[in-house]
């Protein structure tokens, strides 16, 4: 007989998890007793939303399932947003948290919440568990769930005496099947010859890679499709990285905040393949105006993204690697778009993103240094808002996984600690944090973590001592009336001192390289306070609602 | 716009309902009727939901509702040949000497039966469709309907086909 922690810790083990972001508490007393003397790896974060982001951010780094633990009411209820931005960007985590005991469920027990209730509509599934022998099944299941399909997170909730509670251990099936959970991988023969015998006719065919490709390690396969048929890949916020940055048919990212040349090819492609993607808001603009001359081809694992947006005229539901691998088995005859590729080249040297190099300190300029500077050995991670746009414009990303961005919730606070957790997932190379001002004090607290755990994390911030973003609104839109977006300075690096973190200020053009060097220098986690111009703003720019080839600050055409 | 009667074969488990209920409030749906009882299979339930919306809403909700784990098939009635049942009970003013005779000549017309008699007042059972219950009802009601009880619809195919996809 073991009691449901153990399990709890062993089942972990058994489905190779090597390091848990947590915060202790009381019902989850049992579970912290039996970490104290477990090989698996605890990382104690300043408050649990950090707990959520770094597993996730551990999740989308190493493609494996990221967990997070935390204690009832409070603990799980700080859960929640972490929770969220993983459901938001399909990402397989797994969150456990304690309950108060089952003899008080519904009593309005000192620190209860209804944490299964409360995460209904932001998890792929959860579990409120009633005995310490389901415990083991369970967290099988949950790993099952979190990470299969299009994966997402799963939360488990224990309460105290399942925990305390005895079981003996249990036989568990190598392979779980579930009667409702059947995700279909391989896409249907016809539907691929149909979406072949299209592209074969296609004279301005265009790629639209999404953050499936990501998920589903499907960077080779895009690629080869791609090269071999001569088709432009422009890539979402998500997908960035499926495609190195210089390779010439990647036309970048697309939609709101998108290289001009995505949104016109966008314009007049007369097909589009969407794969791994699913038409958000941000990326369409006015969806009546996106893509209006094309017929489309819709790769995907989940059937109901599929005519959710946009209606397909070719939807293949199944995994994008198997279905690109089966695509490149029954591919004939190989594109050539000379035409096409000649007024995309046209577009790119015409309508090139703006680098401002006058005046003071840029932070697209910024950006580009530290990009020259790690090349492709760093992991980029950013916070949402203006930081984010600059970064997924300017930095060079050469590969899958190496740009961490919290795209569908766009969570303020993610970075950060999704950083963590970046860092952990991949060692071998330095994690960077870009942030701004705003978002980084959304989750600051966790300069303890890091400081504590030695975490090598480099943290560039982006200082302009306004909630950019929303500032650009306002001067665009609400006739500069700066409605509480103003943020008094404050010194990071102090901050960061007070942490026991070394760190730097800086205010020039000719302080970045040396900021970024000294960080890289640094063996533990390194603050750069980049005081930037204060109201630069991300362009181009597609303002709500309009098509995305309305786009203002950009080049004339 | 028009009514759906979605068919949902389920887990029969704790919260499996609100999971499903969540799906329709989140995007606005009002749910006209529900029916949940256990079904042919073991450790299933069938719930039976009729909402109002267009084609294309309720087929994404369809799709996500399949997405779910606890969720076995999804399947939409209103695409079939099929049968479809309310039951109700009417408690109705019936004063002895008054209106009894004539509220139990509209009971034999509907086919509705007297399940339960009081000095003043009768409760009548009816089993219909829809419209049957709500004529019904509305011819009751001068007589004076106290309490108007009514389930979800719930619905099967005609002939061998299934909703639960077998043949």
């Amino acid at each position: 007989m073991k009691t449901g922690a153990k399990i709890l810790v062993e089942s972990l083990l058994r489905e190779g998890t090597e390091i848990i972001f947590g915060y202790p508490g009381g019902v989850v007393l049992p579970i912290y007793d039996e970490l104290y003397d477990s090989p698996l790896r605890h990382i104690l974060v300043r408050h649990e939303q950090a707990a959520a982001h770094a597993a996730d951010g551990y999740a989308r780094a190493s493609g494996r399932v990221g967990v997070c633990l935390a204690t009832s009411g409070p603990g799980a209820c700080n859960l929640v947003t972490g929770i969220a931005t993983s459901y938001m960007d399909s990402t397989p985590l797994v969150a456990i948290t304690g309950q108060v005991p089952t003899s008080l469920l519904g009593n309005d027990a000192f620190q209860e919440s209804d944490i299964t209730g409360i995460t209904l509509p932001v998890t792929k599934h959860n579990y409120l568990l009633k005995s310490a022998g389901d415990v083991g099944r369970v967290v099988q299941e949950a790993f099952y769930i979190a990470g299969t399909g299009r994966p997402g997170p799963v939360l488990i909730d224990i309460p105290k005496d399942v925990s305390t509670g005895m079981a003996e251990d249990v036989k568990l099936p190598d392979k779980v099947t579930l009667r409702g959970y059947n995700p279909t991988y391989k896409g249907h023969k016809r539907q691929i010859e149909k979406a072949l015998e299209m592209i074969g006719h296609a004279e301005r065919p265009l790629i639209y890679a999404g953050g499936g490709i990501i998920t589903s390690n499907a960077s080779p396969e895009l690629m080869e499709f791609a090269t071999l048929s001569s088709i432009p890949v422009t890539t979402t916020l998500m997908g960035i990285g499926c495609i190195p940055c210089h390779h010439p048919l990647n036309l970048g990212m697309l939609g709101m905040h998108g290289t001009e040349y995505a949104n016109f090819a966008v314009t007049e492609c007369d097909l589009m393949i969407a794969i791994g993607a699913r038409f958000d808001d941000r990326v369409t603009g006015r969806i009546e105006t996106f893509a209006p001359h094309a017929k489309i081809i819709h790769i995907d694992i989940d059937p109901a993204e599929i005519g959710k947006n946009k209606r397909i005229d070719v939807p293949i539901v199944g995994d994008v690697k198997a279905v690109l691998k089966d695509v490149l088995t029954l591919m004939k005859k190989q594109g050539a778009h000379e035409v096409w590729l000649k007024k995309i080249k046209h577009w790119k040297q015409h309508h090139p993103l703006k680098c401002p190099t006058t005046g003071g300190l840029h932070p697209q300029f910024v950006i580009r240094t530290l990009s020259e500077l790690v090349k492709d050995k760093a992991v980029i991670v950013s916070e949402v808002g203006q930081n984010q746009m600059w970064t997924a414009q300017h930095f060079c990303f050469h590969n899958p996984r190496s740009w961490i961005t919290s795209g569908g919730l766009g969570t303020m606070g993610f970075g950060f600690p999704a950083g963590i957790g970046v860092h952990f997932a991949r060692p071998d190379v330095p994690t960077f944090v870009i942030a701004g001002d705003g978002s980084i004090q959304m989750n600051i607290q966790e300069m303890g973590t890091v400081a504590a755990n030695k975490i090598p994390v480099k943290i560039a911030i982006l200082n302009n001592m306004y909630l950019g973003m929303v500032r650009q609104w306002q001067e665009l839109f609400f006739d500069r009336r700066y409605s509480f977006t103003e943020l008094p300075a404050v010194d990071f690096v102090k901050i960061g001192n007070a942490y026991g973190i070394e760190g730097m200020r800086i205010e020039t053009p000719e302080e970045v390289l040396p900021a970024f060097q000294a960080s890289l220098d640094c063996d533990g986690p390194f603050v750069m306070d980049f005081r930037i111009e204060r109201e630069e703003n991300v362009f181009p720019m597609v303002p709500a609602g309009a098509a995305i080839n309305e786009m203002i600050g950009g080049h004339p055409r | 716009m028009k009514p759906h009667t979605l068919s949902i074969l389920v887990e029969n488990k704790a919260g499996v309902l609100s999971r499903v209920t969540g799906l329709f409030s989140r995007r606005g749906f009002n749910i006209e009727s529900l029916a949940v009882g256990p079904c042919e299979e073991p450790g299933m339930s069938r719930i039976t939901i009729v909402v109002i919306g267009d084609d294309a809403k309720v087929e994404q909700i369809m799709k996500q509702l399949n997405k779910l784990i606890d969720i076995i098939k999804v399947s939409d009635l209103t695409e079939n040949e099929r049968v479809e049942r309310e039951l109700a009970l009417i408690k109705v003013t019936a004063e002895q000497g008054t209106s009894r005779a004539e509220i139990m000549q509209i009971a034999t017309i509907f086919r509705a039966s007297i399940v339960d008699v009081s000095p003043k007042s009768l409760v009548l059972q009816v089993i219909g469709e829809t419209d049957k219950i709500d004529a019904l009802e509305k011819l009751l009601r001068q007589y004076g309907v106290k309490e108007f009880v009514r389930t979800g619809t719930i619905g099967i195919l005609r002939g061998s086909k299934l909703a639960s996809g077998g043949k």
